[in-house]
């Protein structure tokens, strides 16, 4: 069938992510704006939309990072509510999709998916969900319900809970009504509601997925519209693309049914050299003295002010066995010791500072395109020939200024070669990504 | 309790604009003088949810206030309280919260929860209202310092857990918010938070956790004395917002005879106090009502018929008799309402009090 055999669309599509914390984010230089008055959001959303971009996402993040025990101090910090700006976005916007970050697990499905319908309808059909689930109780004792989740069950949990909203967002009868009543009985939570609201002018709400284990790629290829992907790398991408579409349509869905945006960072200039040296300072101010003792503290559980960033790694070894998961998912569950070990025999072996070790682990290594305007552009065509990702979502290093020269230079080199839009090609984001609607089930 | 007893606020209820025509309904309650605008979020058919209707608002007004009922008997403390931050943000500090408590069983399946009924209600209330305003305390003004010498962004000691726990003799399930909140502190310190007046009391709501109460009577006479009897109960420390259904004579017809349809449609399950004739009865009445309370809110029969007649005749004459104040360019909803912005119940830092600061920038 050739529905079964992936065609590529010849173009790539942008997306913003605006991140709100971790170190990408650079506050030290004069350009840095605030992260949460709404000009920094309407300057960036704006600029967003003058260059076509298909969507803007907010991240969330329901417990405050913490580092040896308290509020981590050293990186950006605070972010508003994803629905909430993205609902103020909305009206200040006319094209560009508006993705939410929500958490299956301290969300119930039913409030989740009106909410999700709420923004959609507001803004015309732009809305997506970007389904997360983390569940530890540490994140839960923000909350009422806790964090009660067994991590072995976390996927199963977070698809009975898409699946209900699926159900919900698809209830309507007619454009204007009568609902059907959605049951769902579950291990994991109770749901009986007559959902309040219609479809919209996308039907539904595009869902975006960030998963990366088999299951979560699974996950993504029964359920997702979109992977925000974690494999910008050329030969990765191509790899990561021929895995997904084996997996959708192994779950009985086109070839091109699910698309794929990696994240991704630019650093670009007029040249190449003066991009590689624009670079360097980008890295000097992600990565501050500072910020590289507090990540190795991160993961020897011990404080280690005492070391020199620009010398060796610490001789001491971990306090602790398993890294906790304060600083976030990524970091949980590491083994300590071992990886102290490692990570000295590679620091020594490369002649890499405390500094400069860290930052060749939190930087975005294989995620940036560091390079001259044309030549970045030339690169990206290669993506867009062969199909190997439908966009990029980008992680603004600067905010609120960060997409002003991609979007001033890289976008209109990116529509000269053909591979990138010139104009939306409608109003809502299903429509803009080129997604087919759902058939209601 | 600071409002000057001469000229009061005029909020309108703008549940009947939906969500289609949102952004015209609320630039035409903001033109015609309106204060704020409230937002309604009970579980019915075709209503989006509230606060993002008011936070899609935000950006597109100045001086109008965004107010929208946000329920605490099924919702996350944690949640609301992020939400109703952002909102403030986005509003550039016009943001408030009236807080209700859903005595619904609809409500109570569709979450998977047990129906919450009789004074626990207010307990969830009290519960969640207390949560939120920690939260919202929980970052102090100062707390981004941006220091780039020792490499911080946070003064760590400016944030602060919360460690809030529902009390003893709670009924629900009991549960504990840890905090601190995941957004900085509401450009307006808090939100003013409004409740119904039968929420607020001893027993209840305590009258100390709201800084507004709705007050409804079934007719505008018994309203003039409800206010009064909600004033000797509650004391002076709480603004009053009187409630009030309107029907008025349009487009060339009387209210009387307006088709019943529009009008049913908004005002159906009211137990408020309606006026139903020409606009001149209105002001009289609006005269009446505001010498006693600090404010009234009104719920329009047909939304867009109701504040042309509004606009066009009611607040320009309420205006000129000195009855209402003019709208406030960029004023925060904690003006419209007479208060000063509080320092954080957490504040280390005694210069913030004393320069009564702005929130960070």
């Amino acid at each position: 069938m050739t529905r079964d055999i992936f065609q590529p669309s010849g173009r790539i599509q942008f997306g913003i992510f605006f991140q709100g914390v971790n170190s990408g984010t650079i506050w030290k230089a004069a350009e840095s704006g605030s992260q949460t008055d709404f000009e920094s959001f309407r300057h960036i959303v704006q600029t967003a939309e003058r260059g076509k971009f298909a969507a803007f996402f907010l991240g969330e993040g329901l417990r405050l990072r913490e580092h040896l025990g308290r509020p981590h101090a050293l990186d950006v910090a605070g972010r508003p509510d994803a629905q909430t700006m993205l609902a103020a976005l909305a009206s200040v916007t006319k094209n560009i999709g508006l993705v939410a970050t929500q958490n299956t697990t301290y969300n119930d499905p039913a409030d989740l998916a009106h909410r999700l319908s709420s923004l959609d309808l507001i803004s015309g059909g732009r809305a997506a969900w970007n389904v997360v689930t983390t569940d530890n109780a540490w994140t839960g004792a923000n909350f009422r319900r806790g964090g009660y989740l067994d991590h072995a069950d976390r996927y199963k949990h977070a698809e009975a809970f898409v699946e209900t909203a699926k159900r919900i967002w698809d209830s309507w009868d007619t454009p204007t009504g009568p609902a059907r009543r959605v049951v769902h009985q579950g291990q994991h939570y109770t749901v009986d509601v007559t959902p309040r609201l219609p479809r919209s002018a996308q039907y539904r709400p595009v869902l975006f997925q960030a998963g990366d284990s088999p299951e979560g790629r699974d996950f993504a290829a029964r359920q997702a519209d979109v992977i925000f992907s974690a494999h910008p790398k050329f030969d990765d991408a191509v790899e990561f693309r021929r895995d997904i579409v084996s997996r959708s349509v192994a779950a009985g869905r086109g070839a091109n049914a699910v698309q794929i945006m990696p994240a991704s960072e630019f650093i670009l200039a007029a040249t190449d050299q003066e991009a590689q040296e624009k670079k360097a300072w980008v890295r000097s101010l992600q990565i501050g003295p500072q910020q590289a003792i507090a990540y190795l503290e991160q993961f020897w559980g011990r404080e280690l002010s005492s070391y020199d960033p620009d010398g060796p790694l610490p001789e001491i070894d971990p306090v602790v066995e398993e890294t906790s998961e304060t600083r976030g998912s990524g970091f949980h569950g590491a083994k300590a010791r071992q990886l102290a070990d490692q990570w000295r025999a590679e620091a020594k072996d490369k002649g890499l500072s405390i500094r400069q070790f860290v930052t060749s682990k939190t930087a975005r290594i294989d995620a940036t395109f560091t390079g001259s305007y044309t030549a970045v552009a030339d690169h990206l065509a290669e993506y867009a020939r062969v199909g190997a990702v439908d966009g990029f979502n980008i992680s603004p290093w600067l905010i609120p200024t960060g997409l002003d020269e991609i979007v001033n230079h890289l976008v209109p080199e990116l529509q000269d070669r053909g591979v990138y839009p010139t104009e939306y090609r409608g109003t809502t984001l299903r429509e803009n990504l080129g997604l087919e609607t759902p058939v209601r089930s | 309790m600071s409002i000057a007893k001469k000229a009061g606020f005029l909020a309108i209820e703008l549940d009947g604009a939906g969500y289609a025509n949102l952004a015209r309904a609320v630039l035409d309650a903001e033109s015609a003088g309106f204060h704020a605008a409230t937002f309604k979020d009970t579980p019915e058919a075709g209503r989006a949810n509230a606060l993002q209707r008011a936070a899609f608002a935000g950006p597109i007004t100045r001086t109008i206030a965004v107010v929208p009922e946000v329920d605490t008997v099924y919702t996350e403390p944690f949640h609301i309280s992020t939400q109703l931050a952002s909102l403030d943000y986005v509003s550039g500090g016009r943001a408030g919260w009236i807080a209700t408590a859903a005595e619904s069983p609809e409500a109570a399946a569709a979450v998977g929860r047990s129906f919450v009924t009789g004074n626990a209600l207010a307990q969830e209330a009290a519960a969640s209202i207390e949560a939120g305003r920690r939260l919202w305390d929980s970052w102090e003004d100062d707390a981004v310092i941006r220091d780039v010498a020792t490499g911080r962004y946070l003064d760590v000691d400016k944030l602060h857990y919360v460690d809030f726990e529902t009390p003893a003799d709670f009924s629900g399930t009991p549960y504990s918010v840890k905090g601190p909140s995941i957004i900085p502190r509401p450009l307006q310190g808090q939100l003013p938070v409004l409740a119904a007046a039968k929420l607020v009391g001893e027993g209840q709501v305590p009258v100390e956790a709201v800084d507004a109460v709705l007050v409804s009577a079934p007719t505008p006479e018994l309203l003039t004395a409800e206010i009064r009897d909600v004033r000797a109960r509650l004391g002076g420390s709480v603004a009053i917002v009187a409630e009030l259904d309107v029907i008025l004579d349009a487009r060339g017809q009387s209210a009387a005879s307006r088709p019943v349809a529009s009008s049913e449609a908004a005002l159906s399950d009211s137990e408020r106090a309606r006026y139903t004739g020409p606009a001149d009865g209105l002001i009289e009445l609006l005269e009446v009502l505001l010498a006693e309370a600090d404010g009234v809110r009104l719920h329009p029969a047909a939304l867009e018929v109701e504040l042309e007649e509004l606009s066009r005749l009611v607040l320009p004459e309420l205006r000129r008799r000195g009855s209402v104040r003019p709208p406030v360019l960029d004023g925060t909803f904690r003006d419209v309402l007479g208060l000063e912005r509080p320092q954080s119940r957490y504040s280390t830092s005694a210069a913030a009090v004393a320069a009564g600061k702005q929130g960070p920038a």
